[in-house]
């Protein structure tokens, strides 16, 4: 069976979305970045759609659950790249990915993913000195 | 003038409900929609196509171009032999699902196109018919 490719990059896991999704590799998607995310320890998710020529509920689902997975194990979903045609028909259609954090493109969600993972250093830093 | 082309495709799976989003692509792009008129009617037909599969039990869809006058569109029929719906006012208020879903796909199907009808018996089908004019 097909499945879509995740590339880990520091603490973050990145998967780009270049084939017409159907069921089966949605829920392939969900599993496979479920189990990365725990074998990982990531914090940030990045998924990449500008080759999504549409996003329906359908697809739009498979975004919200993939966030609410990684919410509930600390790392956190950033869609990126979506057509400007797409987001209009999202918007009519209804989908207003509420649960779902965006950004424009990857340079801009990685830099959301970054100043979470720099929030852990800080913190972790922070624990180091209380430790002292 | 060729006669205007129609398609009947089935669905009967997910596979078929990515066929159907091509299969009106190949349509939209024929008669010229727009960049976004086109991923509209697209959207529109996958939400349809899914309804088809999930809540019809699978069925089919006709997809032709239509013409009016000097204006060119693409019209869809989707048919489902399913349980029907027994209030098509209330299948089509956003959120409300029987199956699961976001509960979008009806309306905003009505939504992203130009026309709109549905009828429904219920034990005995669904038929619902789209177009998108340019």
């Amino acid at each position: 069976m097909d499945r879509i490719p995740i590339l880990k990059l520091g603490g973050a896991l990145i998967v780009t979305i270049q084939v017409d999704m159907h069921d089966r590799l949605a829920m392939a998607l969900e599993e496979d970045l479920t189990n990365r995310i725990v074998s990982t320890g990531a914090r940030g998710v990045l998924i990449e759609i500008s080759a999504l020529e549409i996003v329906d509920s359908f697809i739009g689902r498979m975004l919200d659950n993939i966030a609410a997975i990684s919410r509930v194990l600390d790392a956190e979903t950033v869609v990126v790249g979506m057509r400007p045609a797409v987001a209009i028909t999202l918007v009519e259609l209804g989908l207003t990915l509420t649960g779902i954090k965006t950004a424009l493109n990857v340079e801009r969600g990685m830099a959301l993913i970054q100043a979470r993972l720099d929030e852990d250093g800080d913190l972790g830093n922070a624990r180091a000195t209380s430790e002292e | 003038m060729p006669p205007p082309k129609s398609d009947v495709l089935p669905i009967r799976s997910g596979d078929d409900v990515v066929r159907v989003r091509q299969a009106t692509r190949a349509r939209a792009i024929e008669i010229g929609l727009s960049l976004v008129d086109q991923t509209k009617i697209i959207t529109a037909a996958s939400e349809l196509a899914r309804n088809t599969l999930d809540y019809g039990g699978g069925g089919e869809v006709a997809i032709e171009v239509v013409q009016a006058g000097a204006r060119r569109g693409v019209r869809l029929a989707f048919q489902d032999k399913g349980p029907g719906i027994p209030d098509i006012a209330k299948a089509l208020t956003d959120h409300y699902t029987t199956g699961g879903g976001l509960g979008l796909g009806l309306g905003g199907a009505k939504r992203l196109s130009n026309e709109f009808h549905i009828e429904s018996t219920p034990g005995v089908g669904t038929r619902v018919v789209i177009a998108r004019w340019k």
